[in-house]
């Protein structure tokens, strides 16, 4: 009897065949393999909003092995000397242990708690990528809706995150939680006892914060990410137009193995400068706050960046209660904590979720659109969206008010009246300013396309006027003129950009292309190889 | 191109193309397999059309090079991790450039790895254009069609019309199987903020003291007498609570809402504030001598406004800047603050020692609806 052989070279096929065989799964592979993915900067910031998400997994489950949610008071006698005796909860303890008596656990505690703030930003800037250029209109309405669920999700998921130390911080921002839901007319009081389970701070917070903060949240937003990317790949990327761009196709490159490369790539760079921002700057060095007492705060006490948009709109609320009987019956107060933490965070869920139906209203454009716009191209859109961030900004700035009025010599007060002030003159100046750097921009594309591209080049005529030469963009009819329509794309505007430069040398210290005879092989094959027009 | 001429077209095909045939190379199968996938490949070229330039080279050097320093630089992690001195020191010392050394050599080496991906993908992978049709709208008329006689039939099936008995008994089964769901967390969770009273009362409660009344203390435990208390000064005050080991809890979590500031006034000041006591009446009674305390727990969301301005006889909340006047019974005076901070009344007993007379009049902290 013969041995039998194994061939290792025919093992991959016939491993293939034999898992395809039982799933059937050679089709649906290779069209993964083959799904075409437009190329641009701007889709990319998405993608560090699902690589920090999953840095902050990884970070988090290594931190829940050490932390302990407990608000049982202990005393400290860990290796920070500074705190040694003092009397603290378990939680604060827990967390001083995990940055001085776990090996590496500061670096985790660190890049868990930057790759939670970068994960807020790219949210935001990507949300603002989505809605500058109409990505979210039909057929992307829901995913816009989830979009905007799993900002509120994350800012929710990062405030439970920054209270479960349980240092005089957090525990200072748990208790303006407590007092904004205090402040919702009738249920207030029951929901906040309910919540804490008694008097403020109690015993149950912490434990209620951490299973939602470990389980119940990152659950729910994996869960809306997973269809987040799941409505994109059946709904296919929105691409810019461009040459042979329409509105029924994509024009890329495959995900496999060009996109996925270059992702994966990026996926490392995203976590190395989260691991670089951890290593090389501080964060939340909750041991130089102390534990939470209820009579201790300091000057400059300041939130994640992602909620101070709300604690910049506390600070500017005028001093405006509504007291009253209901029905005569009984007096009741309405704080005015309620309006800029209760209604305002309120609009900005339900205005921003209702947009796309807004404008598709407005605009009466019931179609569905894959190709982008340029932000000018749709100035009122731009110019809302200005607005809307200018009103961020001013909240956002005021959340650090006391700050700036420190740095910067400004009285505490006029900082404070500066921010009511602006928060309603700027974002309507925002607005005209934004619409007339819109049709000012769209005006000079035109001018473009019919004038051609300004060229630096002075000429003087005979008569002795001066005129610049224009560079046209296409051969001009019998007539003399330019037909050439604008097609949503960047018009190119210097000459650079049609040509006018060598290409660069390449090369550090001396150039590596001094071969003529290798050069001209290249592009002689290269021309053969090229079928189809380069873009 | 059309869509759905694109698909007719690549069904038309599919008989023709014979995938055994020696002549095809392996491009030719992938750029079948990517037309039955709706994708075709407008322009592909290899980024080194001659192989073993010197530009290729020095391209896949330089991939190289930075896989290396990646595994490098994660060596040095290890290596760091295992052997760096990690203890916390007091003092500087090389403890303290643990965290650092681990950052960035792990930042470097995922860097390295990074960027040597990305070059590969930009640098050395064939440059492509690839197109793919997009199957826009809804589906077929005739798939719409089907799907929804199918789900009316599901309804035809259950009978739901004919039966509208079962239609009724089966909400009414399960609405309050709903309700089970929620009834233990809603059930669970409920505390009756009124029972006890818990907005209206604080540790100066004399009910905490078997009716007695509280003494004001330091963060220690201590007692304090007038004399403790230098003029212009302030201190921040606890109620005087121990537990059944004798331990101090007055300033513990379990009282979050009665830290409180002792404040001695100078004597003008003291003036003025007893001038402006009849705007508050419940406060006419609550100073001793040029001494005043007011909750420490900000009326607007609950934060220590502990700032005090000596000079202009200010409390500043740090959180959102509301500002209040000693002087006149802390009225807010600046910022989203609507209510005075409450006054404690205070006394000396015949021991020399601060005591709150009683409890606070007005709920401490930031106001709630049920708030008068």
């Amino acid at each position: 009897m013969k041995k039998p052989k194994i061939d290792l070279a025919a093992l991959p096929g016939e491993q293939a065949t034999a898992i395809d065989d039982r799933y059937q799964i050679a089709t649906p592979l290779r069209r993964l393999f083959n799904k075409v993915f437009p190329d641009h900067w701007s889709f990319l910031l998405g993608e560090i909003a699902l690589y920090s998400f999953i840095v902050l997994l990884l970070t988090g489950t290594f931190l829940a092995l050490f932390f302990d949610p407990s608000m049982e008071e202990v005393k400290y006698n860990g290796s920070y000397v500074p705190l040694q005796g003092i009397t603290m909860s378990r939680a604060y303890e827990t967390t001083l242990n995990l940055s001085f008596d776990v090996r590496g656990g500061l670096v985790m505690r660190q890049m868990h708690h930057w790759a939670a703030l970068l994960f807020m930003a790219a949210i935001v800037v990507h949300m603002l990528r989505v809605f500058f250029t109409g990505a979210f209109r039909k057929p992307r309405e829901l995913n816009w809706i989830i979009g905007i669920s799993l900002f509120w999700l994350g800012f929710t998921e990062g405030f439970a995150g920054y209270s479960l130390p349980d240092d005089a911080l957090s525990g200072t921002g748990l208790r303006i939680a407590d007092a904004i839901m205090l402040s919702i007319p009738v249920v207030g009081s029951w929901v906040t006892t309910s919540l804490f389970g008694g008097e403020f701070p109690g015993m149950v917070i912490l434990p209620r914060l951490y299973i939602l903060h470990v389980f119940l949240l990152p659950g729910i937003i994996l869960a809306l990410i997973v269809v987040h990317l799941a409505l994109l790949v059946k709904q296919k990327h929105t691409q810019w137009p461009g040459p042979g761009r329409t509105e029924h196709n994509v024009v890329g490159i495959r995900m496999f193995p060009a996109f996925s490369v270059k992702a994966g790539g990026f996926f490392m760079i995203v976590f190395a400068m989260i691991a670089l921002l951890a290593g090389l700057f501080q964060i939340n060095p909750i041991w130089l706050f102390g534990p939470y007492k209820a009579s201790v705060v300091s000057a400059g006490s300041q939130p994640d960046w992602y909620v101070m948009f709300l604690d910049g709109s506390t600070r500017l609320m005028p001093a405006w209660e509504f007291r009253g009987s209901f029905f005569g019956y009984g007096h009741y107060t309405l704080p005015p904590l309620f309006w800029p933490t209760v209604v305002l965070p309120g609009l900005l869920t339900v205005l921003p979720m209702i947009y796309p139906f807004l404008e598709a209203r407005f605009t009466k454009d019931k179609q569905a659109h894959h190709l982008l716009q340029r932000p000018r191209d749709v100035p009122t859109r731009t110019s809302l969206g200005a607005m809307a961030v200018t009103f961020y900004l001013v909240l956002l700035l005021s959340g650090g008010n006391d700050v700036i009025a420190d740095k910067f010599d400004i009285s505490l007060n006029a900082m404070t009246w500066m921010g009511r002030i602006g928060l309603l003159i700027l974002p309507p100046l925002a607005y005209w300013v934004t619409h007339r750097v819109c049709l000012g921009l769209q005006q000079h594309d035109r001018e473009v396309l019919a004038h051609g591209i300004e060229t630096g080049i002075i000429k003087r005529l005979p008569d002795g006027r001066f005129v610049e030469v224009h560079q046209p963009l296409a051969e001009p009819d019998e007539h003399g003129h330019i037909q050439l329509e604008y097609e949503g794309w960047v018009v190119p505007k210097k000459m650079n950009r049609v040509g006018a430069l060598k290409p660069t040398v390449r090369g550090f210290f001396r150039p590596v292309e001094d071969h003529p005879e290798e050069q001209e092989i290249e592009a002689a094959k290269h021309q053969e190889l090229t079928s189809g027009p380069r873009r | 191109m059309s869509t759905h001429s694109g698909l007719h077209a690549a069904e038309a095909d599919n008989e023709e193309f014979d995938h055994t045939d020696p002549r095809l190379s392996r491009f030719d199968l992938v750029k079948e397999g990517a037309r039955r996938d709706g994708v075709q490949l407008v322009y592909y070229a290899p980024r080194f059309p001659v192989p073993g330039t010197r530009r290729e080279a020095r391209v896949v050097r330089a991939v190289g090079l930075l896989f290396f320093l990646s595994g490098l630089f994660a060596t040095a992690f290890v290596v760091a991790y295992i052997w760096w001195p990690w203890r916390y020191q007091d003092g500087s010392n090389l403890s303290k450039l643990y965290t650092p050394v681990l950052g960035v050599s792990l930042g470097l080496s995922l860097a390295c790895l990074g960027l040597g991906f990305v070059a590969w993908g930009k640098k050395l992978l064939p440059e492509e254009i690839a197109v793919q049709d997009r199957h826009d709208g809804g589906s077929p008329a005739d798939e719409k069609k089907l799907t929804g006689e199918t789900m009316l039939n599901m309804v035809d099936e259950l009978g739901i019309k004919r039966r509208p008995l079962l239609a009724k008994t089966a909400l009414l089964g399960m609405l309050p199987l709903g309700a089970v769901a929620v009834a233990p967390l809603i059930g669970g969770l409920i505390k009756n903020p009124h029972k006890p009273d818990i907005l209206f009362h604080t540790g100066w409660d004399p009910s905490l003291n078997s009716g007695h009344p509280i003494a004001v203390c330091r963060e220690d435990g201590t007692k304090i007498r007038p004399e403790d208390v230098s003029i212009g000064g302030q201190m921040t005050v606890f109620p005087g609570i121990f537990n059944t080991d004798g331990d101090f809890v007055g300033a513990s979590n379990d009282f979050a809402d009665s830290p409180t500031l002792l404040i001695h006034l100078r004597q003008d000041d003291a003036q003025v504030l007893r001038s402006n006591l009849v705007h508050v009446p419940i406060n006419e009674q609550n100073t001793w001598g040029n001494f005043v305390a007011y909750s420490k727990i900000c009326t607007h969301a609950g934060c220590p406004a502990s700032l005090y301005e000596q000079q202009t006889n200010r409390l500043l909340c740090p959180c959102h800047q509301s500002q209040f006047n000693i002087l006149d019974n802390a009225r807010p005076i600046f910022g989203p603050a609507t209510r005075r901070l409450p006054m404690l009344p205070l006394t000396v007993a015949d021991d020399g020692f601060f005591y709150a007379k009683s409890d606070y009049q007005v709920p401490v902290g930031p106001g709630f609806w049920e708030r008068p």
